[in-house]
C-alpha cells in the first residue's frame, strides 16, 4: 500500500459495542487533540441499550475550528465483529480501515485500504478485552502527534480511582497501541499533516449538556428537580455534580409533573429553578406550564428533543417538538422559546433564560436535541464569568398586591417573608391581591395584563445569526442545532449570493424576520423534522413561504455533505 | 384578642351551610394564632377543590396551585426557605387521588411540612363523585350501583412508609383537632393529619351522625412509637380511631439532607452565584 496522506481535516470513526468504552476514547482523544494544538469535534450515536448493539463515535480533527458532523470517514476503526455494516454507505474507497482481521467485513478486504493490527492477539496477551479502548487511545494519540507522556498522563488521570492492576494494564495497553502506530508510521504507510495552532491549547472542550448546565449556573440556577429521560439527563447530572460547589438543590422527582410543580414552588419561595426533560416528559408538564402562565411565575424548561411520537427513538435526534413547545399548555399566556445553535449559544441562552424568566415572570423553554447534547467541540470561555444572574423580586410592604395592574403588565414580584407583604398566588383567575375571582371585568383585565407582557418580551428578541453573503439572492434558514452544519455547508459552497440565517430564538419570532427574508429570491429552510414546523410558523407570522425544504427525520443529524448537496440541488432547480 | 390570620376582607365563602370545612377553617385559625407563627413566615399550599379554597379565607401567604399538586410545591417552598412554616391543605381527592403518587413520595422524602387533608370521602367541587376514600357501596351520580373499589387507607400507607407523624382528627371536635394540629405543625418532618369532614351536600352516607357513631379516640394506652400497633389501629374499620397513630423521628427531614444548608441556613433567595467558583470550574474543565 502506498503512503496515505491526510491534510488539515480528518474524521475518525470508531465503532464498537455498548460497554467497550467508546466514550472514554472520545473524551481522552479530544483532550489529547487540543493539547497537541488541533481543533476537535466529536459526536457519538448510540443505541438504547447498555450492552452490545453497535455504537460509534466520530472524532473530527482539524487545523480550523470545526463544530459539525460530516459523513466522510477518513479513518475507520472497528472494535468488534459487526461494527461495519451500519457504515456501508459511508466507508469509501479513500477510507483507511484500521483493525483486527476478524473485525473487518469480507467485502472490504480486497478493494479497500486496510491496515491490519492484531487487536485480538494483543488483547489476549494483556488479559482481556476490557483494555481495547486504551489500546486504541495509544494508537491514535501517536497518529495525532501526541507525545507518549501526555497519552500516559491522560490515562493515569482517567483511571486514578481504580486499582493498581487496572491502571497498569491500561498503561500497558496504551503503550502497545502507541508502539503499533509507531511501526506503521515508520513503515511510511501513513502521514497526517494537520497544521497546529497554539491558541486552542487553552480551550475548553464542551458537550451540549455541559453548555446548558454552565449557562444555568451562570444564570443563578439553585434548584433543579427532574425525572431522568434521554437525551436531557446530562444536564441534570452535570448540575448534580456541581451542586455542592454552587449551592444547588437537586432532587429526582417521582415524575415530571412533580418536577415542574417543585420548580414553581421553588421560584415562589425565591429560588431559581429549572427542569430538564425530553418531549414525553414535557407532555406531562403541560398543565404546570399553564400554571406558570397563570400565577406569572418564572420557570426554565430545557427540552432535549428526540424522535417521537411517544417513546420514539430514545437515543436519537430530531427537532420535532417546536410546535409542542409553542402550543403546549392550555389557555393564553406569554412564553419565550430559545434554541441554541452552538455550545456558546447554549451557555448564553440558558443564562439569559433565567434572567428573562425572572424579568417577565413567564416560562422560558430551551430546545436542544440529542445531537446538541452529545456532541462536543473546543471553544474559548468568552468570559462566561462576566454573565450576571439578575434578580427581579422586590421587598414588599403591607399593602403589597402580587398582581397589581401596571402599564406593561409586569407587577412587582414579591416572595414570602421578604418584606411585610403577603404573597398570594392562585391558579384560579384572581384579582390584584391574588384572591380567586369570578368577576368578568377582573378576568378580562387579568388576561390583558398577562398578554401585555408580550410587548416587552418582543422588544428583546434575538436576531438570527447571519453567515455567508450580505448581498444575497438565496436565503437559507435553520434553527437550533442545525446551525453549525448549515454554516459549514454554506462556507463550503462558497458563493457570494447566499446567506444563512440561524435562529436561536424561535418565539417570539425576531421582528425583523420578514425584512431579512423578503429580499431573497429563493428561500430554503432546513429542519431536522418531517413537517417543517418552524417554516410553517414563519409563514404564519410573516406570510412568507419557503420555496424549498430540506428535511431529515430518520433519527440522525444532518451532515455537512448532505446539506451542501441539498442546497446545491435546490439552487439548480431554478 | 385579634387574630392576624383572620381574613382581612369580608369574603364570600364558597362552602355550603353546615359543611365541615367551616369547622376546619376555624380550627386552623385558632391553631395558627395559638402557635404564634409570624404571619409572613407562614405559607399555605393547596391544590384544587372545596377544601383547597381554605387558604383564600386565611390572611396568609399562599400558593393555590393545581389539582393534586400541592405536595411537590410545598416540598420545594420549604427546601428553598426552611425558615418558613409550610402547610399543604387540600381534599382527599386532591391529595390521595390526583396527587396519590406525590403523597407516597412526599412521605418518603420527609420534608418538614404539615399535610392537612379534609377527608369528606367524596369529590365536593365536581358535585359528588366517589373519591379514593369513599366506602364500598357509596352511590353517586357516576357510581350508580355503588363503589366497588377498596377504599384508600392513607394512614396505613403513611405508616407503612415510616411517615414522620400520622394522625386522624374529626372536624366537629374542635378542641382535640386543635391539639393534634399544634403537635403536627411543631413536629419536625412530614406530618399527615387526615381530618374526617362531613360533606352535607353530597355525602349522605358519612354524615355527622355516622362519624359520631363510627369513631372513637385512641387512649393513653396507645404508643405512637410502636409501628405495628399503629398499623393495626390504622386498618381498624369497625370503628375508626382518632388521634395520633404514629410518630417516628428516625429520619432526618428532607431539607436537612441538602448540602446547601451544610454551612449556612440562609434561604435561597438571599444567595448569589459565586463567580470565583465559576471561574475555577471553567479552569478545571480545561485541565480535563
Ligand atoms: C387536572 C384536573 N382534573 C380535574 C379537575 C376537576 N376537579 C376539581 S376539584 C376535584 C375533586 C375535588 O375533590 P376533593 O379533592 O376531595 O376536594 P373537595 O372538593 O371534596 O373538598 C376535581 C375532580 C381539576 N381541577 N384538575
Ligand atoms: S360540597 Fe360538600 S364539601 Fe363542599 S362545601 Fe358543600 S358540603 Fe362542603
Amino acid at each position: 500500500m502506498n503512503s496515505i496522506q491526510l491534510n488539515n481535516d480528518m474524521s475518525i470513526v470508531i465503532s464498537g459495542e455498548a460497554g467497550q468504552g467508546l466514550q472514554s476514547i472520545e473524551q481522552i482523544m479530544s483532550n489529547l487533540a487540543i493539547s497537541s494544538g488541533y481543533n476537535v469535534f466529536t459526536y457519538s450515536e448510540f443505541m438504547s441499550r447498555i450492552r452490545g448493539g453497535n455504537n460509534s463515535t466520530e472524532i473530527r480533527i482539524s487545523s480550523k475550528r470545526i463544530t459539525s458532523y460530516v459523513d466522510r470517514i477518513d479513518i475507520f476503526i472497528p472494535m468488534c465483529k459487526g461494527a461495519m455494516f451500519r457504515f456501508k454507505g459511508r466507508i469509501a474507497k479513500e477510507t483507511i480501515i484500521i483493525g483486527d482481521v476478524s473485525h473487518i467485513d469480507e467485502m472490504y478486504k480486497d478493494a479497500y485500504r486496510i491496515i491490519y493490527i492484531p487487536l485480538l492477539k494483543i488483547m489476549k496477551e494483556l488479559g482481556g478485552n476490557t483494555y481495547i479502548n486504551s489500546l486504541i487511545i495509544g494508537f491514535i494519540s501517536n497518529l495525532l502527534g501526541s507525545t507518549f507522556d501526555s497519552a500516559i498522563k491522560t490515562i493515569e488521570k482517567r483511571f486514578k480511582n481504580f486499582g493498581e492492576e487496572i491502571i497498569n494494564n491500561n498503561m500497558e495497553a496504551v503503550k502497545t497501541g502507541f508502539e503499533l502506530s509507531c511501526e506503521i508510521i515508520e513503515a511510511d504507510k501513513f502521514c497526517i499533516q494537520i497544521e497546529k495552532t497554539e491558541d486552542v491549547k487553552n480551550n475548553l472542550i464542551l458537550y451540549g449538556y455541559e453548555a446548558i448546565g454552565l449557562g444555568a449556573i451562570a444564570g443563578g440556577c439553585n434548584f433543579i428537580s427532574s425525572y431522568p429521560m434521554s437525551p436531557s439527563t446530562g444536564v441534570f447530572t452535570f448540575l448534580a455534580k456541581n451542586a455542592e460547589t454552587f449551592g444547588i438543590i437537586v432532587e429526582q422527582a417521582e415524575d415530571e409533573i412533580s418536577a415542574i410543580n417543585m420548580g414553581l414552588g421553588a421560584w415562589y419561595a425565591g429560588g431559581r429553578a429549572m427542569v430538564t426533560t425530553s418531549g414525553g416528559g414535557f407532555a406531562l408538564m403541560a398543565e404546570a406550564l399553564s400554571l406558570a402562565g397563570a400565577i406569572e411565575s418564572p420557570m426554565v424548561i430545557h427540552i432535549g428533543q428526540r424522535p417521537g411520537p411517544a417513546t420514539g427513538m430514545p437515543t436519537r435526534t430530531e427537532q420535532g417538538d417546536f410546535l409542542t413547545a409553542l402550543y403546549s399548555g392550555h389557555g393564553e399566556f406569554p412564553r419565550i422559546i430559545f434554541a441554541p445553535g452552538d455550545k456558546e449559544d447554549g451557555i448564553r441562552l440558558t443564562h439569559q433564560a433565567f434572567n428573562m424568566a425572572d424579568k417577565f415572570q413567564t416560562p422560558v423553554i430551551i430546545l436542544t436535541d440529542q445531537y446538541f447534547m452529545d456532541s462536543s467541540n473546543n471553544m474559548n470561555d468568552f468570559g462566561i464569568t462576566g454573565l450576571k444572574a439578575e434578580k427581579y423580586f422586590e421587598i414588599t410592604d403591607d399593602k403589597y398586591a402580587r398582581y397589581k395592574f401596571m402599564g406593561n403588565g409586569i407587577s412587582p414580584r414579591g416572595i414570602p417573608d421578604h418584606g411585610r407583604g403577603i404573597v398570594r398566588v392562585d391558579s384560579d383567575e384572581h384579582d390584584e391581591n391574588g384572591y380567586l375571582t369570578e368577576d368578568f371585568n377582573v378576568r378580562k383585565n387579568m388576561v390583558n395584563k398577562r398578554i401585555k407582557k408580550m410587548e416587552s418580551i418582543k422588544q428583546e428578541t434575538i436576531p438570527p445569526a447571519q453567515s455567508g453573503s450580505n448581498h444575497y439572492k438565496y436565503a437559507v434558514v435553520c434553527w437550533g442545532s442545525v446551525r453549525n452544519t448549515a454554516e459549514e455547508a454554506i462556507a463550503a459552497i462558497a458563493r457570494n449570493d447566499i446567506a444563512c440565517f440561524s435562529f436561536t430564538q424561535l418565539y417570539p419570532l425576531y421582528n425583523g424576520t420578514a425584512d431579512l427574508l423578503k429580499s431573497a429570491e429563493k428561500l430554503i429552510i432546513i429542519e431536522n423534522n418531517a413537517t417543517s414546523q418552524f417554516g410553517t410558523f414563519i409563514k404564519q407570522e410573516t406570510g412568507i413561504e419557503f420555496d424549498h425544504k430540506i428535511l431529515k427525520y430518520n433519527g440522525m443529524p444532518f451532515s455537512v455533505e448532505e446539506i451542501t448537496a441539498e442546497i446545491n440541488k435546490a439552487l439548480l432547480k431554478e | 384578642m385579634s387574630n392576624v390570620f383572620e381574613p382581612e376582607v369580608d369574603t364570600d365563602i364558597a362552602w355550603c351551610p353546615g359543611c365541615g370545612n367551616f369547622s376546619i377553617h376555624q380550627i386552623l385559625l385558632k391553631t395558627l394564632s395559638e402557635l404564634k407563627i409570624k404571619q409572613q413566615k407562614l405559607v399555605l399550599v393547596s391544590g384544587i377543590g372545596q377544601a383547597a379554597k381554605t387558604p383564600q379565607y386565611i390572611n396568609s401567604n399562599y400558593f393555590n396551585g393545581l389539582h393534586g399538586r400541592a405536595l411537590p410545591v410545598a416540598t420545594a417552598v420549604k427546601s428553598c426557605n426552611p425558615e418558613l412554616t409550610v402547610i399543604a391543605i387540600s381534599g382527599d381527592g386532591c391529595v390521595y387521588g390526583e396527587g396519590g403518587n406525590h403523597f407516597i413520595h412526599a412521605i418518603r422524602r420527609n420534608p418538614d411540612i404539615t399535610c392537612i387533608v379534609h377527608n369528606n370521602m367524596v369529590y365536593g367541587l365536581t358535585k359528588g363523585q366517589a373519591s379514593p376514600t369513599s366506602r364500598k357501596g357509596f352511590i353517586s351520580s357516576l357510581q350508580i350501583s355503588g363503589v366497588y373499589s377498596e377504599p384508600f387507607n392513607p394512614l396505613a400507607v403513611a405508616i407503612s412508609l415510616n411517615a414522620s407523624f400520622v394522625a386522624r382528627a374529626y372536624s366537629a371536635d374542635e378542641k382535640q383537632t386543635i391539639e393534634v394540629l399544634k403537635i403536627a405543625i411543631k413536629h419536625r418532618g412530614f406530618s399527615l393529619v387526615d381530618i374526617f369532614q362531613p360533606c352535607v351536600s353530597f355525602n349522605k352516607l358519612n354524615t355527622y351522625k355516622w362519624y359520631k357513631e363510627n369513631t372513637y379516640y385512641l387512649d393513653d394506652s396507645h404508643d405512637p412509637g410502636n409501628k405495628v400497633e399503629a398499623f393495626k389501629k390504622a386498618v381498624e374499620n369497625e370503628k375508626y380511631p382518632l388521634g395520633i397513630f404514629y410518630t417516628n423521628t428516625d429520619n432526618l427531614p428532607f431539607e436537612k439532607h441538602l448540602p446547601v444548608y451544610k454551612d449556612s441556613n440562609e434561604p435561597m433567595y438571599k444567595r448569589n452565584v459565586d463567580s470565583d467558583k465559576l471561574a475555577e470550574l471553567m479552569k478545571n474543565m480545561k485541565k480535563n
